[in-house]
């Protein structure tokens, strides 16, 4: 459309910015409504996620306590043990650090990179503390003759890999890995593999949670979308009353129900399905796991599932049937295929729920039923190591999106429907 | 062909939902080969029901219903072969409208040519040809609606029932839709049960009516028939319009008597009357009472014109007359143009043998 018909409204203004002058005071109504919901989301989610990012790949303490060392390396091919140079400013670095008595941090640092590197430095700094190092003379023969390690390439070239102030060994740990001396990845031995089993439990038991949540909550489902009001009611009632629990509250009674003195075991050895003294182990394993989460999380997989049964004319079964289909060829062909949109909203909440899930797997699952989750908590607590912590916590973040991607794909995420 | 007349039979169906409460009484009907019939009748009749008993989904509390002389009660709903247009549609919102009318043929295992050909043949049937490949929801009301007839034909069934298929519908789409689907049913020859609520809609459509009210069949005959000899005055006021005056008989005579209104006196056609004294309800068409009558008529009143309102085609004359001021008349819109004013008074008259005397409403 040319300019000169454009349409003006009657006074004279065109019409297009005559309807964004009209529609402003809206937009800015609306953008004022979400802006706090914006700000809270920006601080307590956005912002952390990226200061976690920082911290697991942040190895800048080493790069700022050995600044001439790193510069001296630069020229260093690292294929023969390093010049003189490279030794005396080493030398001069560790001597600030010591003076400032933060060269344990060093010692720490260096021996994850090598082990013996933290007592080779002790034996340093012995010299440094007592002024047995002339600094007239060639330091690099004077160092070399506190330890052997000094005068082994491998240690320097240590060194030389810390240099870069990110790295992404916390990720390469996190999938048993790590880099070698030649910069290469490499698997840790396979005893120490205990990362890989964790994220494949984690995989495994939140894909059979989403399966048992899905093959119960279906019919419940399909019960509530169907029944007369006044049973209906009752039954959501029942599906939304552990919601009304706390958390902890259900996971213990968990515990009470499934002990090997529990309620159940109880029952079971009262029908004779058991004897006495060979009840089984029902908790601290993945059935005690399995069982309560699949509990916690099934109104999640309920919830969207009813409400889109809710919108399914029950004219479209009774269509199917009195056209000739049976009745399950009436469900599967017209009934099941509209139901998706709810399962694939029910099944994506209840599997990102589940492979995140927490305090349950740590109070009844025991040592074979935690999930990654207890081993990012254990590192944020006991170890200490947030780094490793965040590096895991963003790796679970990516297999989620990674995992939504792939659903978005295989279903689209425009069918999901949650109520 | 041989036409089996008793090709559906409802015989002595009772119906309860609750134990209590009998929704269907007694039902028995019978519907012909081949025939149009309509269940009509107010909300909560047991229209529907009938209809839904016929179908399957709902059981017979007592008695059998019966298809080509087999009883089909223990029937599951998709043996039975009865195509079914619902209220609603019931298009299957997630197929195309090929995969919509392929549907019946692939459950009974059709071959795919078959399929192909029986689809095209049931789609062009509802002018729809073209349309294979939509989806319902891209789709008019109209189209819909034809879509659902297509698939309940497509199986070629014995029976197809149709539950107020035009409800949804606009006016006009409405009264074309009724002439399609009548069509359609000409042509094809399939027997149609059509349930309905809709009076004109019974009356163009159908070869037979059943007017249903409180769980009972009340009177099953053709339109003309029904219209103009309704049997009881519930069928009276549903069909139609109507004038009535209760009073009680008088004198009685074969094919005339006198009912004693408040303070007067008319001649009635007693249908439900038989002797002195009796309660009635006469029942009389507006388009029956003629203004300033010529020829000799048996009811000649004077009445005043209390209002006057313009239909286009005809005009409504609302009269006070014989102490009720609910007097209509219906006035073709024809050339000699009466002059009707408010407040002026006129003569009407009517032959007794159009008041019919039923039975007191």
């Amino acid at each position: 459309m040319s300019s000169e018909n454009k349409i003006l409204t009657t006074d004279g203004l065109p019409l297009e910015v005559s309807l964004k002058k009209a529609e402003k005071r809206n937009k800015i109504k609306a953008f004022l409504l979400v802006a706090p919901l914006l700000l809270f989301l920006l601080i307590t989610y956005i912002f952390p996620i990226g200061e976690m990012f920082t911290r697991s790949i942040d190895d800048r303490m080493i790069t700022n306590m050995l600044p001439k060392t790193f510069e001296s390396m630069k020229k260093w091919d690292g294929k023969e043990l390093p010049p003189e140079e490279v030794y005396r400013s080493f030398y001069e670095d560790y001597k600030i650090l010591a003076e400032k008595k933060v060269h344990g941090k060093l010692g720490q640092r260096l021996n994850k990179e090598k082990n013996g590197f933290n007592s080779i430095l002790k034996r340093l700094f012995r010299k440094v503390k007592s002024n047995q190092i002339d600094e007239s003379k060639s330091i690099k023969e004077q160092i070399i003759k506190i330890h052997k390690h000094y005068r082994n390439v491998d240690y320097w070239r240590a060194i030389k890999r810390t240099a870069p102030p990110y790295t992404i060994n916390k990720y390469l740990k996190g999938m048993d890995m790590y880099l070698d001396e030649d910069g290469n990845v490499a698997q840790v031995s396979e005893d120490r593999r205990i990362h890989r089993i964790l994220w494949l439990r984690t995989l495994e038991i939140a894909l059979f949670v989403t399966i048992f949540c899905f093959l119960m909550g279906y019919p419940i489902a399909h019960l509530l979308a169907t029944l007369p009001m006044k049973y209906s009611n009752l039954l959501m009632i029942c599906v939304l009353l552990p919601f009304w629990t706390s958390l902890l509250v259900r996971t213990a009674s968990w515990m009470i129900l499934l002990q090997q003195q529990g309620l159940v075991n109880d029952f079971f050895v009262m029908i004779g399905l058991v004897a006495d003294d060979s009840r089984p182990e029902m908790m601290y394993n993945k059935v005690g796991t399995y069982v309560a989460m699949t509990q916690i999380l099934l109104p999640f997989m309920v919830l969207p599932l009813y409400s889109v049964m809710k919108t399914i004319s029950p004219s479209l079964m009774r269509a199917g049937k009195s056209l000739g289909g049976t009745p399950f060829v009436a469900f599967w062909k017209v009934y099941f295929p509209l139901t998706i949109p709810g399962i694939g909203a029910g099944c994506l909440l209840v599997f990102i729920l589940a492979i995140g899930y927490y305090i349950t797997p740590a109070l009844v699952g025991g040592a074979s039923g935690t999930l990654i989750s207890n081993q990012i908590a254990f590192h944020m607590k006991q170890t200490l190591d947030w780094s490793f912590a965040s590096a895991m916590g963003l790796m679970l973040l990516t297999g989620v999106l990674v995992i939504y991607w792939i659903y978005n794909k295989l279903v689209g995420v425009d069918n999901i429907k949650l109520g | 062909m041989s036409k089996n007349p008793e090709f559906v039979k409802f015989d002595k169906v009772d119906k309860s939902y609750d134990g209590k409460v009998l929704v269907v009484k007694d039902l028995q009907l019978d519907i012909a080969e081949g025939e149009f019939i309509t269940m009509l009748g107010p909300s909560g009749s047991g229209k529907t029901t009938c209809l839904m008993m016929l179908a399957g989904f709902e059981t017979p509390t007592h008695g059998e219903i019966l298809l080509d002389g087999n009883i089909i009660s223990n029937i599951p709903p998709h043996k039975r072969g009865i195509g079914m247009v619902f209220q609603n549609y019931a298009l299957f919102p997630h197929m195309t409208v090929y995969e919509n009318l392929a549907f019946p043929l692939r459950v009974r295992k059709v071959e795919k040519d078959e399929i192909d050909k029986k689809v095209d043949k049931a789609l062009s049937m509802v002018s729809l040809s073209g349309f294979e490949t939509r989806m319902p929801a891209q789709l008019s009301g109209g189209q819909q609606q034809r879509v659902a007839v297509a698939r309940a034909l497509v199986f070629d069934p014995a029976v197809v029932l149709m539950d107020e298929p035009l409800g949804a519908l606009d006016k006009n789409l409405r009264e074309s839709m009724q002439y399609e689907i009548k069509h359609i049913h000409e042509s094809i020859g399939v027997t149609v049960v059509y349930v309905t609520h809709d009076q004109s809609e019974a009356l163009t459509m159908s070869n037979r009516i059943a007017v249903f009210n409180d769980g009972k069949v009340q009177q099953l005959s053709d339109p003309a028939e029904l219209y103009e000899k309704p049997v009881n005055s519930f069928v009276a006021e549903f069909i139609g319009e109507n004038n009535t005056f209760n009073g009680e008989v008088v004198d009685i005579d074969k094919d005339k008597c006198k009912v004693k209104l408040n303070n007067s006196e008319i001649f009635a056609n007693p249908i439900s009357v038989k002797s002195k004294g009796e309660k009635t309800t006469v029942s009389l068409r507006p388009e029956r009472a003629l203004i300033n009558p010529t020829n000799k008529m048996d009811n000649m009143f004077t009445g005043k014109i209390e209002e006057v309102i313009y239909h286009g085609d005809h005009t409504r004359v609302r009269l006070n007359l014989l102490g009720s001021s609910e007097f209509i008349l219906k006035v073709p819109n024809s050339t000699s143009n009466l002059e009707l004013k408010v407040g002026e008074d006129i003569d009407i008259g009517w032959n007794s043998i159009d008041a019919r005397a039923l039975d007191p409403k």
